[in-house]
This record gives C-alpha cells, structure tokens and sequence, in this order.
C-alpha cells in the first residue's frame, strides 16, 4: 500500500509539469490579447498606453521566458497579480470567491448523492414497475430542463410572487448587523433555491448509474445465495448488494471533487452567486492570464488528487486492487 | 442577457461624475408614478442600485470599465464637471478662467475641501493627479488628453494654471477627472495602492465597504463642501443577470436600475408597477452603426454604401430590436446635442432607390437565387459583430433580410470580443461591421474620423479619408468658440451623410427605473443622475 501511494504521488510531479505547460500554451493560443481588451475602442487611449501596459503585465518578453517566469512563481506557491485594472494577487481573488462555490457545492454534493443512492435503490429493485418509471421521467425532466430557465420559474414564483425566498445574493442588505444564528438562518435561506436548481440536474445521472450499478449486483448468484439463505429483503439490498452496487459511485465521487472548485457560470450569473464559475468565465473574457492559468492549475491540480483519493478508496473498498499492485 | 466585459469595454469618453450621461431632448418622458406626497425633504434610508458588471478598482484612473466609474463618481469629484444641461461648470473649482488666447486655463480650488479623511485638498492634488496621469510607469487609459498640456503650475494652493500649445476643446473637459488624495498616494506605487479596495476621495459619498461580487456600500459624506446628501447610504449590488435583476426590483430587492426595451415597454406597464416605480426614457449617448471597410473593393463606392443605407428600414430596426425605445441615427452626433446638425438630409427608407444606385454602380443582372451580379461575381458580404449583445445579432438578421430583397446576399459572423478586436478589426480583415459608439459629451471625434488615425488598434479601422473632414476635425478641437466648433461639426455631419461611410442605425434610450419611495428624481438632458445628492425618501417611507 505504501509503495502505491508513493509511487501514485511521484507521478503527479510530471503530470503537474505537463499541466502547466499545457494551460500556458492553450490561453496564450486563444487569439485576443489581455491589454487590447481594456484599452481597444477608447480614442483616448494612445499606442503608449498599449505599450506601457504590455510592459507593465510582462507581456513583451519572449513566450518561453514567460512560462519559466510563471512557473517558477507557482513552484513557490505564488499565482502572480491579475490582468484586470485591480491588479490583486490571484491568489485573493481565488480565495474570496472559493469558500461560497465550495460550501455550495458540497451541500449540492450531499444531496446529490443523498437522494441519488436511495432513488436509484428504489428504481432498481421495483424495476419495471409504474415507480420505476416514474422516477425516470422525473430524473430525466431534471436533467433535460435548462437550468437558467427553471433557476427564473422558481424566482419568480417564490421569490416574487409568494416572497417566501429571496431571490438572488447570498445575504440581505442589512444582515451583517444581526447575530449569528440569524445571519446564518438568512444565508441558508438565500441557498435554498440554488442547491435546489444544481441538485435537481445532477440527479438523473447519479441515479442511473446507481440504478445500474445495482441491477448488476442483484442478478449474481450471491445475492440468490443470501436469499436463499433466507435473510429479509432489506438485509440482502441494504448490506450485502449495496456495498458492491456502491464501487463505482465512488469513482464517480472522486471525479467529483475538482467540480467543488468550479461553478457554472450561467448558474452563479443568475442568481448573483459571487463564485468561482463568474471569476473564470470573466477572467477568460478578458483574456486575464494569471486568474485563468490559476483556476486550471489549481483544477488539474484537484482532479489528481481527486483521482488519487478515488483510486485509494477504491484499493480500500476493493481487495482485489489492493493486492495487485505492483 | 449576460453583458459581457468586452461590450462594457466600448466606451469613449467616460466621465465618472455622471452616472447616467444623456443628451438633450425637449421631449425627456418620465412616466409618473403616484401622486408625489406632500413632503419635505428628508435624511436617511438607503439607495441601492443593481448593477450588472462589478466594478475592478476605485482609483478611477486605473479602470476601464463604467461599472468602477460610477461608483467612483458617487466618492470623488474633478474639477469640473457637466451640469443637467450638459455645460461645463466648476465642480472641486468654484471657477474657472480660459485666457483671451485659449492657451491657459486657470482653475480656482473651492477653499476648505477635505478628504473623507480629514487632510484639506490643494493645488498639490491636481498636481499629483496630473503627474501620476502621464507617468509612463501608470498603467492607465487616460494620459492622451493630458499629453497636450505644455506646462502646469501652482501659484498658490487653491490656484492652478494650465498651459497648452495650442487651443484645445477638449482639455476643458478633460479637467474632468477624479482628482486624486496625493497625501495617500505621493511616493508610492499606484498601482498595489490600497486605495483601489478603500478609496479616499472629496465626493458626497465615502467608501464603506466593498464584498466582492456582492455590494460596495457608501455612505453619506456629512462634510460634504455642496451640503451632505439626503439619502445615508448608497449600495451598489452586483447582479449579473438582467431578469434576476428585474425581479428583485419587483420583489423590492433593489431601487434602481437600467430596463431592457422589453422590459420597459412590456412588462412594467401595469398598474401595480407604475404605481411603486418611476420610469425614465431619454436617449442614450450612444449610437449604433454599420461600418464599411473602405479599403475592400466592394465598397469603395459611395453609390453603393448609400444603396445599402436605402435599403435598411431603420424604423422597423428601431420597432423590431427596441421596441420603439430608441430614434434613427444619421450621423455621429446624438440628437438634441449642440454640436447635432438636424438639417442633414438623411437617406430614407426607398428600396427601389437603392435599386438604381446598385444599378448605376453596375449590379444590374440578377443570378437564379435573386442575387446582383457583376462580371460574373455575385453581391455578398459578411456583417460581423461581437458575441453577447443580443440586440446587435437581431438588427444584423432584420437588415440582412432587407438587403435580400435588393439582392445583396449578406452571411451574418459572430465572434467572441477578444478574437473580434484582434483578429478582424485590429487588422482590417472584415467587410462590414456591426459595433455601437458611446459618445462623450465633447463632439471632437478626431480619433474616429481623422485620416491619420487608421493603423492597427486605432479607431478610424475603416480607413476613412476625407481632406475636408481631416481639416474640419482640427479647427473643431482647436478653438473654444463655440461657433466656430458648430459650423465644423454640422459640415462634417453632411460629408457624412453625403458619402456614408458607415450607415448610422440608431440611439438607444436609455431607460432607467427608481423605486417611486424616492423623491426628488428629476430628468435632464444630462439624465436623472445629476442631481443624485438631492435625492430623499419621505420619513414615513423610509425602509433601511
């Protein structure tokens, strides 16, 4: 296990190099440049203010001295100051906008996943039958309605219509002066339709696949076997089939955590949710170098460790990997 | 609709004291809400504006994009500023002298102005202002008005004496920009400043905090040299989405913001709207065009440039894409300014007139599918225009239809903003394209116009030429007389109209709406902004 491990995580050392050989190529690649961005179409902007803000950003050094220059800042941890007017250290900007992206989408993860296992459950050892059915047809809804469109029915029934919700932002004006718990009941509340709109389409996926995963499990003989053994129904589902059922969705789980630290730009624009998703959307736009290069580098950086800890609980889970390493 | 950062980017002149630039017409409609109740002014409550872009820095002199300028405008102030009718006048200079010979201005400081943090404003601000400004180490957009200055100086510190080679029209206006705290600032590195997270400024309002992506909240500026402003906190929240926005107008979220035509036009006219909210509609300044690359064969006719502007139905654009909320454009200026000349003869809608233009430029004979030919190559163009602006894409595809029935076949390009500035425009590599100008208040448009201006990055990329329009440009910016300035401008309206280098679409209005709780709105030519600090909510409506 040990000598996996190490092995697992020496191999992240090139990968990382490839990664942020790769981002650099690509961003430098999409044609627009960072300084025509903010001064194209302004008469009263001059060719030496182009000048002076290409030096300003570095960008008038050879490509290659660039990469070294950013990657020799990464190797120490540093991301370097964005392109846009403000000038702030990426790494502010990354960290200000990552706990709300993040807290948002572990809650959504949760329930995700907490309502997925059991639906899929459920579709699976009533198969075929009218709630079979039923649950495909109210999952697929859910993965085939766009996002923005359902995100704007809700706000406008709950929001403006009833005024049971608030419709956008994450706090009310006026919050920071209240005390904890209530600042905190009102920023649950303002959550409330977000994680309902990004959980509703993740559903179908994760269920399916849940559904799936099951239905495999239950035809093999060892489930025939503890039948027979003639254990309750839920004892056989519960214990012995979920477990099994239950390997792949922990890939899946894996995968899942470099999304934590993106958001969906159409999601977060709609309802005024201030994440990560807006920041790399803007930042790409703008064709801002540093924040784009960080987000990817901090995201590739995440699904390697994502991949790692899912094939890790995977050795755990599994035996069978475990003992065949080498 | 998601406005993209780049569309924000196409703006001219900004200046930040006014936070709703207009223009003059007689017929500015505000549409009443209820009966105004008989109340005096009153302190207190709270503005909040949605607003669609955030801003990037409050030290104005490093942002580019309007969502910071406005929230600039509320902390500092130039010195000087336009009034509601859009004259210049002193704003932190309580006047102003322009010498007989238009080469030095001399701006006298209102006395005993503070920073919000107490430190008195001087001469020394403007200097350091003026110094950061033209530094070649300052990352900034501005410098170029600046560059004309041939010497600054303090005779004492509420006096200071600028000197320009020649006369310049637009140096007045230029004197329009946030002035600068040099105590905070002088010695220091503008660009790592703090002040761009916490600015200190002289404005009506100060700073109070800033969540990003959230709000950037002010607060009245009690000490305030013009009299403190009514209403104590004036809250910026950033919305991105425009129906989310409407809605948490509805849902009382928000005060003020800016409607769609659809918006204003359909879904606010009922009863139960009009009687909480007060819309406004005057023009915006800003125009949108068509223009030719007159470098391409195609169009370096004038016959067929004009063809095209008589085969585009600008008023069904105007019903179609704003849905009335807007005027046709025949020129650069925008209706109702000074320097806009309502003589010129515009080229009206006439199908069968650009028929016989075509014809006399030799497109007589029509392929199978309807389209002109000429020695054997048929009539097609593209109209490029920039990813995101919804309105742009739907006058592209009305005017393409149009332009099928005179048989010109025209294929529509969207490109990402980026990809747009540096691969087509910057290069000259597209037919026609479809962009807007936002227009300063000033009418010299020698940058957009002006012969010498048409290499890469610069703004004539149409590669206009025009020996008259050069020279008109020149006497338009090199006097003050304001006569002679006319005379220019209106000339260099009709070459314009005459050889239609672009075909001028339309003005959007701009349509802004306020909670009717406040009072005190009242519409100019400038827009409803300019008398903000006057601005109250009734002590019985007060809700923050």
């Amino acid at each position: 296990m040990f000598r996996y491990l190490t092995k697992r995580i020496l191999m992240l050392i090139p990968l990382m190099i490839g990664i942020t050989l790769i981002t650099f190529t690509v961003i430098h690649l999409a044609p627009g440049e960072p300084v025509e961005m903010q001064m194209a179409m302004n008469p009263k902007v001059g060719k030496e203010a182009r000048e002076r803000l290409t030096k300003f950003y570095g960008l008038d050094k050879p490509l290659h001295e660039q990469y070294f220059n950013w990657v020799g800042k990464i190797a120490r941890l540093d991301l370097g100051r964005s392109f846009s007017s403000d000038n702030r250290p990426v790494l502010d900007k990354i960290k200000e906008r990552l706990p709300v992206t993040i807290s948002l989408n572990v809650i959504a993860l949760l329930i995700e996943f907490g309502l997925a296992i059991p639906i899929g459950i459920l579709a699976a050892t009533r198969r075929d039958t009218w709630l079979d059915k039923g649950i495909t047809v109210f999952v697929f809804i859910g993965f085939a309605v766009p996002t923005f469109w359902l995100a704007l029915l809700l706000m406008y029934f709950f929001g403006v219509k009833l005024a049971w919700l608030p419709i956008s932002g994450l706090h009310t004006l006026g919050s920071d002066s209240w005390g904890t718990v209530r600042y905190l009941a009102d920023m649950a509340q303002h959550l409330i339709m977000p994680v309902m709109v990004a959980s509703f389409g993740s559903l179908a996926g994760l269920s399916r696949y849940m559904r799936s995963a099951m239905l495999n499990v239950i035809n093999q003989d060892y489930i025939t076997t503890a039948r027979a053994k003639g254990l309750s129904e839920r004892v056989v589902i519960w214990k012995h089939a979920l477990r099994n059922a239950l390997l792949p969705l922990i890939t899946l789980l894996g995968f899942s955590i470099p999304g934590l630290i993106g958001g969906s730009v159409i999601f977060e624009t709609i309802f005024a949710i201030p994440g990560m998703g807006q920041l790399f959307y803007q930042s790409v736009m703008s064709r801002d170098y540093p924040v784009v290069m960080g987000i990817l580098v901090i995201g590739a950086f995440l699904t390697l460790i994502g991949n790692l800890i899912a094939d890790l609980a995977y050795a755990f889970a599994d035996p069978r990997i475990r003992q065949g390493e080498g | 609709m998601i406005v993209l950062p780049g569309v924000r980017c196409l703006l001219m002149a900004l200046f930040s004291s006014m936070v709703f630039a207009a223009c003059t017409r007689s017929e500015i409609s505000p549409v009443p809400a209820a009966v105004v109740s008989s109340s005096i002014p009153a302190t207190g409550d709270s503005l909040v504006e949605g607003t669609i872009g955030e801003a990037s820095t409050l030290i104005p002199l490093l942002a580019s994009d309007a969502s910071s300028h406005a929230v600039a405008g509320q902390i500092y102030n130039g010195l000087v500023k336009y009034d509601k009718n859009l004259n210049i006048v002193g704003d932190l200079a309580k006047s102003f002298d322009i010498s007989a010979d238009g080469l030095t201005i001399t701006f006298h400081l209102h006395p005993g102005i503070t920073w919000h943090d107490g430190a008195p404003l001087t001469s020394r601000d403007v200097l350091y202002t003026y110094r950061i400004t033209i530094d070649p180490k300052t990352p900034t957009a501005y410098a170029e008005d600046f560059k004309q200055v041939k010497n600054i100086t303090a005779p004492d510190i509420h006096t200071i004496r600028v000197t320009y080679d020649s006369p310049f029209a637009p140096a007045l206006a230029s004197w329009g920009v946030n002035i600068l705290p040099a105590h905070l600032l002088e010695g220091k590195d503008i660009t790592t400043s703090p002040l761009s997270r916490r600015p200190v400024g002289t404005g009506p309002y100060r700073f109070k905090e800033w969540v990003s992506g959230q709000k950037i909240v002010l607060e009245a500026n009690k000490d305030y040299f013009e009299g403190r402003p009514n209403i104590d906190r004036f809250i910026y929240r950033i919305i991105p989405d425009s129906s989310t926005m409407y809605m948490e107008l509805k849902a009382g979220g928000i005060d003020l913001m800016n409607l769609t035509p659809v918006q204003y036009a359909r879904q606010t006219a009922a009863k139960s709207f009009t009687r909480r909210f007060n819309k406004y509609r005057y023009p915006s300044s800003s125009y949108l065009y068509m223009g030719y690359n007159l470098r391409h064969p195609l169009f370096g006719d004038k016959r067929i440039r004009q063809a095209i502007t008589a085969a585009i139905n600008k008023d069904e654009l105007i019903q179609g894409v704003l849905f009335g909320m807007g005027q046709k454009a025949h020129g650069p200026i925008v209706p109702g300014r000074w320097a806009y000349n309502p003589a010129v003869r515009d080229i009206a809608y006439d199908p069968k007139h650009a028929a016989e233009l075509l014809a006399e430029a030799g497109w007589k004979e029509k392929n199978s599918d309807g389209i002109l030919v000429k020695n054997g190559t048929p009539f097609k163009f593209t109209i490029l225009t920039n990813q995101g602006n919804q309105q742009r894409l739907m006058t592209a595809q009305i005017v393409q239809q149009r332009l099928r029935t005179v048989g010109i076949d025209v294929r529509i390009r969207i490109v990402e903003w980026a990809a747009f500035l540096k691969e087509f425009v910057n290069k000259g590599n597209f037919e026609v394209v479809m962009l807007a100008w936002n227009i300063s208040q000033d009418p010299d448009m020698y940058d957009i116009w002006h012969s010498s201006k048409n290499k890469p990055g610069e703004l004539n990329f149409i590669g206009f030429k025009n020996a008259e329009v050069d020279r008109l440009l020149i006497e338009g910016r090199n006097t003050f007389d304001i006569e002679k300035r006319r005379r220019a401008y209106f000339r260099i309206q009709e070459i314009l109209a005459e050889e239609q280098p672009y075909t001028f679409l339309y003005v959007p209005d701009a349509l802004p709406v306020v909670s009717a709780r406040i009072r005190g709105v009242e519409p100019a030519p400038a827009g409803i902004g300019h008398n903000q600090n006057h601005w109250y909510v009734p002590k019985n409506e007060q809700v923050y």
